[in-house]
Order: structure tokens, then C-alpha cells, then sequence
């Protein structure tokens, strides 16, 4: 059985006050995941960790079988980080920043640029491949970040609130662009607060309350649980929210 | 006390509730007991500085001081410098009036009166050129009080006329700009202008000191023969400032009213463009991009790619290197010195190399600051399968680089005056470069380069020990080029140097991810 694509055991983290608390995640290989939660509950700080900007205070992450504590370059070889701010620099053309970044990640020239010019293309970047990021608007520059993100071929791509912004065209190519990556056998961990997007392309859903997994499956399964078929992840979401501020 | 709302005190009550909750945010830090340190480096830092002048002045100041021409030449002269870091000063902060979107856009789409605001921050930038101002004077006025009569006090009264004047002056060159050159190119220019007005007459009076007399001494031309034969007589109009700076209250009670009145007047004609010039200028972050020539990617290991990321950057930000390079209008001076006395090693020592070795730490320390702290995609650089010790070589080797760009022909000129002198230039600049460097290494805080102008407050402490170890390298160096006797005595600030190295790194707060 290959290892999960990310594996997080007993995961805490702290700062004036809990913030992560035994958290357990396994994410499979090829796997399009949402990890859903309110405001405050925990899922950036989660991300960040995942993504070696944050030290944990306890437990264990594992990409591919690969420990970030113990080998954390050979695990970010194969990671992508997509923050909701996008990273990038006013001063760049897009070409110029995935030259970059393919330079921090070891891709050949010819390799990259080849990769470079068709994700432009794919985002609909090309006509602005040549200008510098300083002037584009905020979908432009998620684009931007995301090619970033996808120019290295990563195995797991881990994004926080990818399509907070987008007008609907944006939103669109960069989630036919997810899509598309999760069908040829890469890993998406999302999360987002527009519910319909996770109820559409997540296989599997995770809710995240005080710093804590409170509910995991697919929507059937999310269904079931709170005992009502049919009904939307809107409904089931602010069950399970209100359920665990109740037990709380 | 309440006001009406957006009435002018209502706006100016907001604007200084405001720039007082920065200030104490940016001296604390959040910490109550940083503020006692503070107060406490400021009274050490104040009592140090007034005993250093006391020191120069006394001699002068005790033989009794009377308005003749000779010292109202030179009261005179002080006063235009002090005017000149004013002006710069004041440009700065009236120009970003007109670019800072923080609450701007609020406010403007407000029905409060734009004038209204225009006025109060116009005030408060000539309140803050003054209050700067007293800062860097009070050590002169105080002693020359001190010494030689409190009507030296009235000095204080002439700083905040020239604080109006060089603000009114400010508003009329950013709205000339404005007119002339267009929203896009104004906050540059400003920014260029400011650099030059800041530094133009120290470099042109040493300049015209150094061809004329051969001479490093910025007051070599203001006691010169051939000015005072020139210059007019005592009772002359020109010397009103110098006069009411002694204490002659006829001239304080002209040139009082005399400013308030020039900057009240400019503020009301140049209040109605205010909104006009703010919504052009928060309107150019929307224009089109500049288009770049496209290229072949070249391939690169992650170090090139950082490096070359790092040049890219500084080379397209006009305002950053505008920044940085106002530093370097410094050199002007020893090297024009190196150019009269081409060959001739007369004056290298003393003048030359210190200045060469501090210009080298004080311009690492910034362009260290922009590849260290001022890192836009930190996150990216983080999670890039880079360590992080090669991400830093990386970016110091792109500071190194450009340092000894700007400096090699500098040191190639030293070197056909003086051999020796060049080596020791280029020793004390890598060890100055190299603990400024260091020390923006220990004090790194990720922020975004449009953060730029907050490096001098970000940490005083790092800005302090950046400035006080460069000083001890320059010191440290120019002894070992005097020779003899006197390069033993270089290990003194050889030695305070590494020992200002050893307390930054202990308060600094290391540690923080890269």
C-alpha cells in the first residue's frame, strides 16, 4: 500500500492560546481534499505547518512517507504552497517569476520555460506574460501564484483559499487547472469558504473546529453522519459547527 | 473636549492620536518596560552628544560671540544646512501625503473636506520637521546657551520658521511636480530631489572647499576671505535669521509671522488640489504594467536564481535605489578629493579612507535589509527545497556584489595615490559591510519592501549598532592608513567594534525561520 500523500499525527500547536490541538489528518495519494472550517478554527495555521513556515509544538507530518522534521528539503521538493495572499513581486513579468521559482526548485531552463508558457496559456496569462505583476488585479496575480505553485510539478499541492477574490472566469480556470492536476496524480489539500466548491470537487471533506477534526468523509458520508440525506454541505457544515460550540 | 465631526480640530485630534499610537507601537514594540530603555539610551544618547559639543564649542563659545559678519556668515551657512536636511525632510513627508492609500481613500470618500485634511497633515509635517530639527540642533543651541547667554534660546524660534518655510516649500515642489511630470514619475522625483536638496549643500560647500582650498572642512568656505569680502554688510537683510537666532527679537518678531504666514497662504492655495493630485496619484497602482523584453529562461541553481532575483528587483525599483543610493552622494566629496589630488597620497588617510569604509557599511546595511527583511515572497523562498543557509549566501552575495561594484574604481583611483591605503580600504569595508550585514541578519523581520522607509525604526537598536560599528571600522582603518605609532591605536575601535557586535547579537532576537 503506497504511504498517504500527507500524514499528520498528534499534531499541536500554540500560540497566546491553543490553536491546533491532537490533530490527525491522512490524505491519499491522488486525492482531492477540503479541509473546511469557521473563522479562527485552525486551518491556516495547519497548512503553514504542513508547509514547514511553522514549527509544531507536538506530533508528526509526513509527505509521502517523507518526516518534514527530519528531511524537510526532500519534502518540500515535492510540495506546493499556495497562500490567500498571493506571493509574488510587483516588479517580475510572470515569466520572470517562474524563472525563479523554477531556479529554487532545480528545473532546467528549457523544461521550465516549456512549462512556464503553458500554464500562462492555460490561466489565460499569456497576453500579460510580459508585464510586470505590480499592475495586475488580485485574480491575476492568484494566477500568477498558482502557475508558480504548479511549475515544478509538485506531488502535493496544498492551497488556502485559492478562489477568495476571483471573478467567476478565474475561479473557473484555476479550478479546471486543479482538476486537471488531481487527474494526473497529484494531491490537492484546499481550504475554502465557499462551501459549493468543496461539495463539487473534494473527494473527501474534513471540518475543523477549536483547532480539531470534528468530522471527516465524503459528502454521503458527512450526510449520514448528521443524519439527514439530501441535504447541502451549507447545512451539514453549520450543524457540525454548531454541534461541537454546543458540546464546547 | 469634543469637537464637530470633520471639523479641523476633529481631524487633527484623529491625526495626532494616531501618530501617537504609531510612535509608542514602534518605541515599545508592545512592551512597557522597552519604553524605560529607551527613554533611557535617548538621555544617555542626548548627554553623550551635548558633551561632544560642548567639547568643539566651548573654546569659540567662551571667547564671547557678537554679531559680526564673520559669524553671522557662519550662524548663516549652519542655518542653510539645517534648512536643506528640513526641506529633504519635509518633501518626504508631504509627498507621501499624497501616495499613502492607508486611510486616504476613506476619508476622501467621505463628505469630510479634503482641504480640511490637507491642512492638518501639511501642519503635522511641519510639527514633525521641527520636532526632528530640534533634535539634531539642541545640542548646539543648548551649549551656545549655555556658554554664552540664554538669547541663543531664540534659536529655537528660528527653527520653527524654517520648519514652516521648508514645508510650504515642499507642498510648492510636489505640486510642481505633480503638474509637470504627472502622478507616475512625481513620488521618484520627490524622492531624488529630497536625496539631493538633503545632501546638495554639505557635498557642494565640501566640493567648492576641496577645489578651492584643497580642503575637506565644509566651514573652510564659510571663513574664508574671498566669502566674507563678498558678503554683505552686518546690517544687511540677509543676515535677519542669523540675527534672531542670537537672540534679536526685532528680527524674530519679522521672520515669525513672516513664515507662518507663507505656509498658511500656501496651504490655502494648495488645498483645492489636494483631492484632485491624491486621486491621480492613488490612481496609478491601476494603470497598465510596463511591458518587459521577453527571453530565453536561463538555467540557474537556486543560489543564481536568488541572486539575479535580487539584482532584477533592485534595478527596477527606482525608489528603492533612489533610497539607497542617496548614500552614496557621500563619496562625491572623497572622491573629488582623489581626482585633485590624483597620484599624491595627501589627505587619503584621514579623509578618504574612513569615509570610503562607512559609506561601505551604511550602504550594506540597507541593501542587506531589502534581500533579507524585505522579502515579498517569503513564503515562497521558505517552502523552496533550498536551506536556508543558501538561501542567505545567496542574498549576501548579491549585497557583496554590488558593493564592490560601486566600490572598485574608487579603490582602483586609491590605489595609484596610495597602495597601502586601497588594501586598507578594501580590509575595513569588507568588515564593515560584512557586521552590517551581520547585524540584519540577527534583527531579520520579514516585511514587504514598500516597508523600506520603516528599516531606520523597525529596530533602532539595529539601526544604532549598524551606524556605531561602521564608525568604529571607518576609525579602525583610518588609523591603520596614518601608520606609525597610530595603527597600534587602531586596535581600540577595532576592539569597541567587535565588542557593539557582541551586545547586538545579544539582544538580538535570533532565531526567527528564514
Amino acid at each position: 500500500m503506497p504511504a498517504p500523500a500527507l500524514a499528520i499525527s498528534g499534531l499541536a500547536k500554540s500560540f497566546t492560546r491553543p490553536v491546533v490541538r491532537d490533530f490527525e489528518l491522512n490524505v491519499r495519494q491522488g486525492e482531492f481534499y477540503a479541509l473546511l472550517g469557521p473563522n479562527g478554527a485552525g486551518k491556516t495555521t495547519i497548512l503553514r505547518l504542513v508547509a514547514g513556515l511553522l514549527q509544531p509544538d507536538a506530533g508528526s507530518i509526513a509527505i509521502f512517507g517523507t518526516d518534514t522534521a527530519t528531511d524537510p528539503l526532500a519534502a518540500k521538493r515535492v510540495t506546493a504552497w499556495v497562500s490567500d495572499e498571493p506571493m509574488v513581486y510587483d516588479r517580475l513579468t510572470p515569466l520572470e517569476y517562474l524563472e525563479f521559482v523554477a531556479g529554487l526548485w532545480h528545473i532546467d531552463a528549457a523544461t521550465a520555460e516549456a512549462r512556464s508558457r503553458e500554464l500562462l496559456e492555460w490561466l489565460g496569462l499569456t497576453p500579460h506574460a510580459d508585464e510586470r505583476c505590480g499592475g495586475f488585479s488580485k485574480g491575476m496575480l492568484q494566477k500568477v501564484a498558482l502557475a508558480g505553485a504548479l511549475v515544478h510539478e509538485p506531488r502535493l499541492i496544498i492551497l488556502d483559499e485559492p478562489l477568495t477574490g476571483l471573478d467567476a472566469g478565474s475561479a473557473r480556470q484555476v479550478k479546471d487547472v486543479l482538476r486537471q492536476r488531481v487527474a494526473d496524480g497529484a494531491t490537492v489539500i484546499m481550504t475554502t469558504h465557499i462551501l459549493e466548491v468543496a461539495e463539487r470537487m473534494a473527494e473527501r471533506i474534513g471540518v475543523l473546529n477549536h483547532g480539531r477534526l470534528v468530522a471527516e468523509g465524503t459528502l454521503e458520508e458527512l450526510r449520514t453522519r448528521i443524519g439527514r440525506g439530501n441535504t447541502t454541505l451549507e447545512e451539514i457544515f453549520l450543524d457540525l459547527v454548531a454541534d461541537e460550540t454546543a458540546a464546547a | 473636549m469634543s469637537f464637530a465631526p470633520a471639523s479641523l480640530p476633529w481631524l487633527a485630534r484623529h491625526e495626532l492620536r494616531l501618530a501617537w499610537r504609531d510612535w509608542i507601537a514602534m518605541a515599545t514594540g508592545g512592551q512597557h518596560r522597552r519604553s524605560i530603555f529607551l527613554l533611557l539610551a535617548v538621555l544617555a544618547l542626548a548627554a553623550g552628544l551635548h558633551w561632544l559639543t560642548d567639547a568643539l564649542l566651548r573654546p569659540w563659545a567662551t571667547a564671547g560671540l557678537y554679531p559680526d559678519r564673520p559669524t553671522l556668515l557662519l550662524v548663516t551657512g549652519s542655518g542653510v544646512l539645517f534648512f536643506t536636511a528640513m526641506l529633504s525632510q519635509a518633501l518626504e513627508s508631504v509627498t507621501r501625503a499624497y501616495y499613502a492609500r492607508s486611510d486616504l481613500e476613506l476619508i476622501l470618500s467621505s463628505p469630510a473636506s479634503a482641504r480640511r485634511l490637507f491642512a492638518v497633515r501639511t501642519t503635522a509635517t511641519a510639527l514633525l520637521t521641527l520636532a526632528l530639527a530640534c533634535l539634531l540642533a539642541s545640542p548646539v543651541i543648548n551649549v551656545l546657551a549655555w556658554h554664552d547667554g540664554p538669547h541663543w534660546l531664540a534659536a529655537y524660534a528660528v527653527l520653527a520658521a524654517l520648519s514652516a518655510v521648508s514645508t510650504a516649500v515642499a507642498v510648492l515642489i510636489a505640486i510642481g511636480l505633480f503638474n509637470l511630470v504627472g502622478p507616475q514619475r512625481t513620488r521618484l522625483l520627490a524622492q531624488i530631489v529630497a536625496g539631493i536638496v538633503g545632501a546638495g549643500f554639505v557635498i557642494g560647500v565640501q566640493a567648492i572647499a576641496i577645489l578651492a582650498y584643497g580642503d575637506y572642512s565644509r566651514f573652510a568656505i564659510l571663513q574664508s576671505d574671498e566669502l566674507l569680502t563678498a558678503a554683505p554688510s552686518a546690517g544687511h537683510l540677509l543676515w535677519l535669521p542669523a540675527r534672531a537666532a542670537m537672540g534679536d527679537l526685532t528680527a524674530l518678531s519679522l521672520m515669525l509671522p513672516l513664515a507662518f504666514a507663507i505656509l498658511a497662504i500656501v496651504i490655502v492655495i494648495t488645498s483645492r488640489s489636494f483631492a484632485r493630485h491624491a486621486v491621480a496619484a492613488g490612481g496609478i497602482s491601476r494603470a497598465p504594467a510596463a511591458r518587459q523584453r521577453s527571453r530565453s529562461f536561463r538555467s540557474g541553481d537556486p543560489r543564481q536564481a536568488l541572486r539575479r532575483k535580487e539584482w532584477r528587483l533592485l534595478r527596477r525599483d527606482p525608489w528603492l535605489l533612489s533610497q539607497t543610493l542617496t548614500q552614496l552622494l557621500y563619496l562625491v566629496p572623497p572622491a573629488l578629493l582623489l581626482w585633485v589630488n590624483f597620484g599624491s597620497a595627501a589627505g587619503v588617510g584621514i579623509i578618504v579612507v574612513p569615509v570610503l569604509v562607512m559609506a561601505s557599511g551604511q550602504l550594506a546595511g540597507g541593501l542587506a535589509w531589502l534581500a533579507i527583511s524585505g522579502e515579498d515572497a517569503h513564503d515562497l523562498v521558505a517552502t523552496a527545497p533550498v536551506p536556508p543557509r543558501l538561501v542567505l549566501r545567496a542574498k549576501i552575495e548579491a549585497v557583496v556584489a554590488v558593493i564592490a561594484v560601486v566600490l572598485a574604481p574608487l579603490l582602483v583611483l586609491l590605489s595609484l595615490a596610495s597602495p597601502l591605503s586601497a588594501l586598507v580600504v578594501a580590509l575595513g569595508a569588507a568588515l564593515a559591510a560584512g557586521s552590517a550585514t551581520a547585524i540584519q541578519l540577527w534583527f531579520r523581520m520579514p516585511m514587504r519592501r514598500a516597508m523600506f522607509r520603516r528599516r531606520q525604526v523597525a529596530s533602532r537598536l539595529a539601526t544604532l549598532s549598524e551606524a556605531f560599528v561602521s564608525i568604529m571600522w571607518a576609525g579602525t582603518a583610518a588609523l591603520l592608513a596614518a601608520g606609525s605609532w597610530m595603527a597600534i591605536m587602531a586596535v581600540v575601535p577595532a576592539i569597541l567594534a567587535f565588542a557593539m557586535l557582541g551586545f547586538a547579537w545579544l539582544l538580538s532576537p535570533k532565531g526567527r525561520p528564514t
